[in-house]
């Protein structure tokens, strides 16, 4: 979550569910709340019950919308535009909470002379190079106060590694991300200016950036009429300050977006400016929608970190642990300390053989040069680049973008190793793939090797799920698991095992990592299950005395610590594993800080220390939550305070203080370098400083504010799999957006194969208006099928008013809702969603635009076989676009990839009617 | 005679307390020996569901090594004991009858699944990590240092313990792998 890193230090939602109770108003945005996250849904009623409003912002009238006071249509892919609308709102009225803006965010900071705002540029900031599509941001940073104030420790390095991070190889990996908990590091502290008045401080920037985001321009973009747009507006401003709070609430809504980092960072500006962060009843509440998708980045499996949100190290930067830390270390704030939590990791892999000497193993990490996502892996596995692949609970032919992409690069494998619990589609692709249907891949001729290996389900094993505030939860193992069925963990473990008795003779440096890995965990049962606690006992760290260690602020960068992710350590504090700790609810105070461990030091309200005033004082009685206790002299409060237990709120850090100690006591975003929230974004991002509104990559209308129609700096795969629908198209002239059901769970593997959710949500269908069903003959409960450039599928149709056709700049615009959990296989079977979209992503995180697509509907089936080859493509032709033909095998080349050219054609294509 | 007559819910309504015949008069010897499978377990696991991110609170009750029923927990201070229709479902995550609980084998070229042995296959598996690594192994790129493969990736779901993701980074690192991914970045 970049959009809330970049902005507040650390990627994490703010604030915990049960807060949402605290709340004055709740805006849920880009979320479905009550249909998708139900259970946590009770806080949002909680708060209403106690009189909070409640606003739901979304496509879709659904059941969030049904208990709101308000629910307001928006045009999918329009938020930014709408937000922006709230902030120039807030600005131009000066409603922000002033005292709050000018102690805790960067909005009195100056921000250097090259910058040119979008509106010097007609929807472009400085610094864009139109050939390779990348910013160098270089011209968004702060005029920095006079040198020597950088508090690096190798100032010439930190320079060197500075100008490295504007390499376009560098950009590709994905530095915003790296942002999960330690903001980007800057080069120095920058000019002030607390009157505000400078015309080149971020708060007259900001002000001038969103002067053109009116009520009215909100209407024509949005769709949102000037009169419920001033509702919203009255009900956030006059709910948030001194006594009040106001929460906003967000999922993949956001997400799923070419600008989805910017939809949150727009959140993140607003929030900031209302004074609503770090503080109860407030915050930015990112839900989640699996079980431990936060675990999944914190301790993550992807491919440009490593645990902790420390960046994976890349060629062009970093030659030696020096390099690696350079930009960070000794900055103020606690990012200061990296090499500490660098040195610690290397020593919890590499153990004895990790030395001051041989720069802790450093060199043992592989190196990672450019864009290793997802979607780019599967690109390269349909050029047959990549030889084999792991999917581990994942079933990405329905639940990631594109379907048919991901049916080709799973067929262009030599093998394939599939772990889950049921038979899912991206294991039995080779026999029920749509694709066989067609004749673009035949049975007898995928050469793809499978391994299916059964799973253990979350009862047959023991471990951590970190939820979506932060919180792991230890799951105790019930049973043991059926037949062949075992835990990832087993499996993971075993094959390192194996491979290492396999090299245990080799000479071969390349094979020293394996070797020299510390992999030694105890086992237990007859199946030899490696234990769950000794893992996370890793994870926390140990000491020099062997002990475990209760925080990250124990660890040292000379090799005497060890941890395996230093943002989680003090989960095994006294040596307790903290996690499994289960004191009742209603046996303790409202943070429930008895209840499992949160990260980071089990603090449950992230930044708390804004909840009191510049003096440490509370900003009003009604929301008192973390305050300085002058004769104990400490903070206090219901929750673990987000700031150093001591450090008085009149400190002024010392000339060359560093690290932790380079922050003021009135600094309370302890992850930034500066201390600050940051509503200008001088570095982290790659698409702007400031969110911008531009259109999806695929609309239906052209940019009502700006000349720059698309997110200038999205990232594309062009190839005859992947065709992206031009704008304003008349043959796809309507918005789709994809979205789950209550009773499933994304691609379906864990439930279109139960009975009774299979049976509460039988069938594939799709919600459409009354209107457009009209326009377009369709019946309800009758059949449609819905064409994008990438396929077409057929759903039942369910015509509703819940869908509400938009009036925006004179046209109206159709949106369809699309459920995309279906597939071949399970109980409850039918076409995929996923089929529809296409993978056009957001240059920060490489995540695809699903939210807001464009396509057509007609009535009746699908056609079938080759015939849907023919009718793809009369589309397309239709449509200007270029052929999807593919080569038996799909293994057809890309044309281009983010603007760059890829000559040579593949082999000759599957004709229609061949 | 008594004993047949008390049999009789009729007999039982007009003689006894419940004159309206909606409580004690209605109730069977049947009913009365029904006994919850909650009450009759042998142990209570505490769990989290495995769904979505919420991360409500389950009691696993089990009996004779087997899951019988899957409950909200009252003392999760986050769920306070209620569960989705997803996870009121869960018990039949774990008990279904189409879990897969056998290695399936598909060869290259196949047009069935075969059986294979655990051992088998996991030997099988570390042969062919071992010969992808290989092909797909650069020392350098570019120019640059990389000491890398580029022959292996991963997807994994975030359905994964922590505990899981780790290994998985330490052990795909250490060999060299990096084109490593997961559900979480969707």
């Amino acid at each position: 979550m970049p959009g809330l890193g970049t902005s507040f230090g650390r990627g994490g939602a703010t604030n915990y569910q049960q807060d949402l109770a605290n709340s004055d108003c709740i805006v849920i945005e880009g979320s479905n709340m009550a249909e998708c996250h139900p259970v946590g849904f009770q806080w949002v009623m909680e708060a209403k019950a106690r009189g909070a409003k409640i606003i739901h912002i979304d496509p879709r009238f659904t059941r969030t919308s049904a208990v709101a006071d308000l629910h307001v249509p928006i045009r999918a892919g329009a938020d930014i535009a709408f937000l922006g609308g709230l902030i120039n709102h807030v600005l131009d009225n000066d409603l922000y909470f002033k005292e709050y803006v000018v102690a805790y965010t960067n909005a009195s900071a100056l921000v250097n002379e090259e910058f040119q705002d979008t509106e010097d540029l007609d929807g472009l900031f400085s610094g864009y190079d139109p050939d390779k599509q990348h910013y160098d941001q270089k011209s968004w940073q702060y005029e920095p106060e006079e040198e020597p104030h950088s508090g690096h420790d190798d100032s010439a390095k930190a320079r060197e590694q500075e100008e490295g991070s504007q390499h376009e190889d560098v950009k590709r990996t994905d530095q915003a991300q790296a942002a999960g908990s330690g903001g980007p590091p800057i080069a120095a502290k920058p000019k002030r200016d607390e009157t505000l008045q400078h015309p080149r401080t971020v708060f007259q920037i900001l002000k001038r950036h969103y002067s053109r985001y009116t009520p009215e321009m909100v209407a024509e973009v949005c769709g949102i009429e000037p009169q419920v747009f001033r509702t919203v507006a009255d009900w956030v401003t006059s709910n948030s300050g001194r006594d009040r709070t106001t929460a906003w609430v967000y999922s993949v809504g956001w997400t799923q977006h070419t600008v989805g980092a910017q939809y949150i960072r727009t959140a993140s500006i607003l929030q900031t400016l209302l004074g609503n962060m770090g503080r109860p009843g407030g915050g930015i509440m990112a839900l989640r929608g699996h079980a431990s998708i936060q675990g999944s980045t914190d301790i993550p499996t992807l491919f440009n970190l490593l645990p902790g949100y420390l960046q994976m190290p890349n060629a062009i930067q970093h030659h030696s642990l020096d390099d690696f830390v350079a930009e960070s270390q000794g900055v103020a704030g606690f990012w200061g300390n990296m090499r500490s939590y660098m040195v610690s990791l290397l020593k919890a892999w590499w153990g004895d053989a990790a030395t001051a000497e041989n720069d802790f193993c450093f060199d043992y990490l592989p190196r990672i040069n450019g864009d290793h996502s997802s979607y780019r892996s599967i690109a390269d596995m349909i050029e047959g680049k990549v030889k084999g692949y792991f999917l581990v609970g994942e079933n990405p032919v329905i639940g990631h973008a594109n379907g048919r992409m991901q049916r080709f690069g799973l067929a262009n494998l030599e093998w394939l190793v599939v772990r889950d619990l049921q038979m899912i589609e991206s294991a039995s692709f080779w026999k029920d793939a749509a694709e066989i249907e067609t004749g673009e891949l035949v049975t007898d001729q995928i050469a793809t090797e499978v391994f299916f290996l059964p799973a253990a389900s979350h009862v047959e094993k023991e471990g951590t799920f970190t939820q979506t505030q932060r919180l792991l939860q230890w799951r105790h193992k019930a049973v043991e698991p059926p037949g062949d069925a075992r835990s990832d963990l087993w499996f993971y473990f075993h094959l390192g095992r194996i491979l290492r008795e396999r090299l245990k003779d080799s000479t071969d440096p390349r094979d020293r990592p394996l070797l020299d890995l510390t992999w030694d965990y105890p086992t237990h049962g007859e199946t030899a299950d490696p234990s769950g606690e000794a893992v996370l006992r890793e994870i926390n760290g140990v000491g020099p005395d062997g002990r475990a260690l209760s925080s990250y602020m124990e660890l040292k960068d000379d090799g005497s610590t060890t941890s395996g992710c230093w943002i989680y350590c003090g989960v095994f504090a006294d040596e307790v594993n903290q996690a499994a700790r289960r004191k009742p609810g209603r046996e303790q105070g409202p943070a429930a800080l008895e209840w499992g461990w949160a990260w980071p030091l089990n603090r449950r309200l992230l930044y708390n220390r804004a909840s009191a005033d510049p003096d440490g004082k509370p900003w009003s009685e009604r929301k008192k939550y973390v305050w300085w206790d002058e004769e104990a002299g400490k903070w206090d409060g219901i929750d673990v305070p987000d700031f150093e237990p001591k450090k008085r709120p009149d400190y002024v850090p010392p000339e060359g203080a560093k690290g932790p100690a380079a922050l003021a006591g009135t600094d309370p975003f302890v992850m930034q370098s500066d201390g600050k929230a940051w509503l200008f974004a001088p570095k982290g991002l790659q698409d702007g400083p400031l969110p911008t509104h531009y259109e999806p990559a695929e609309s239906p209308v052209k940019n009502g504010l700006y000349g720059v129609q698309a997110n200038p700096t999205r990232e594309q795969i062009d190839a005859p799999w992947n065709r992206t629908n031009p704008s304003s198209s008349s043959v796809f002239p309507f918005t789709f957006t994809t979205y789950r059901l209550t009773e499933h769970h994304t691609a379906g593997g864990m439930s279109r194969t139960l009975p009774y959710l299979a049976e509460l949500q039988p069938e594939f269908f799709v919600e459409v208006s009354p209107e457009l069903a009209e326009e377009r003959g369709l019946e309800h409960g009758g059949w449609a099928t819905i064409v994008s450039g990438r396929s077409a599928v057929e759903a039942r149709v369910l015509v509703t008013e819940r869908m509400r056709p938009m009036h925006v700049g004179g046209t109206v615009v159709h949106q369809i809702g699309v459920p995309y959990h279906w597939g071949s296989t399970g109980i409850s079977t039918g076409d995929s969603g996923n089929d529809l979209t296409g993978v056009v992503m957001d240059p920060n995180v490489h995540i695809q635009e699903s939210k807001a697509a464009t396509c057509d509907i007609r009535p009746g089936r699908r056609p079938r076989g080759k015939a849907l080859i023919e009718f793809m493509e009369d589309y397309r032709k239709r449509a200007g676009m270029e052929s999807g033909l593919v080569p038996v095998g799909g293994r057809a080349p890309m044309d281009s990839v983010s603007g760059e050219a890829k000559p040579g054609r593949g082999p000759a294509a599957v004709q229609p009617g061949e | 005679m008594k004993t047949w007559l008390d049999a009789w819910p009729v007999y039982r309504q007009l003689t006894g307390s419940d004159p309206l015949g909606r409580g004690k008069a209605a109730r069977s010897e049947a009913t009365e020996s029904v006994v919850s499978r909650t009450a009759t377990a042998d142990r209570v696991v505490q769990s989290v569901c495995p769904y979505c991110a919420v991360g409500c609170g389950q009691k696993v009750f089990v009996k004779d090594e087997k899951v019988v029923q899957i409950e909200g927990d009252p003392d999760s201070p986050i769920s306070r004991g209620r569960l989705c229709p997803k996870g009121s479902a869960s018990k039949q995550l774990v008990t279904s009858p189409t879990r897969e609980t056998k290695v399936r084998y598909r060869r290259p070229y196949g047009t069935e699944w075969e059986d294979l042995d655990l051992d088998t296959a996991m030997q099988m598996i570390a042969d062919r990590v071992l010969d992808a690594r290989r092909k797909g192994w650069q020392d350098e790129d570019g120019g640059r240092r990389v000491r890398r493969t580029m022959g292996i990736a991963s997807l994994g779901g975030a359905t994964l313990d922590n505990e899981e993701n780790y290994l998985m980074k330490k052990l795909y690192s250490a060999m060299g792998a990096i084109q490593i991914e997961n559900q979480a970045r969707i």
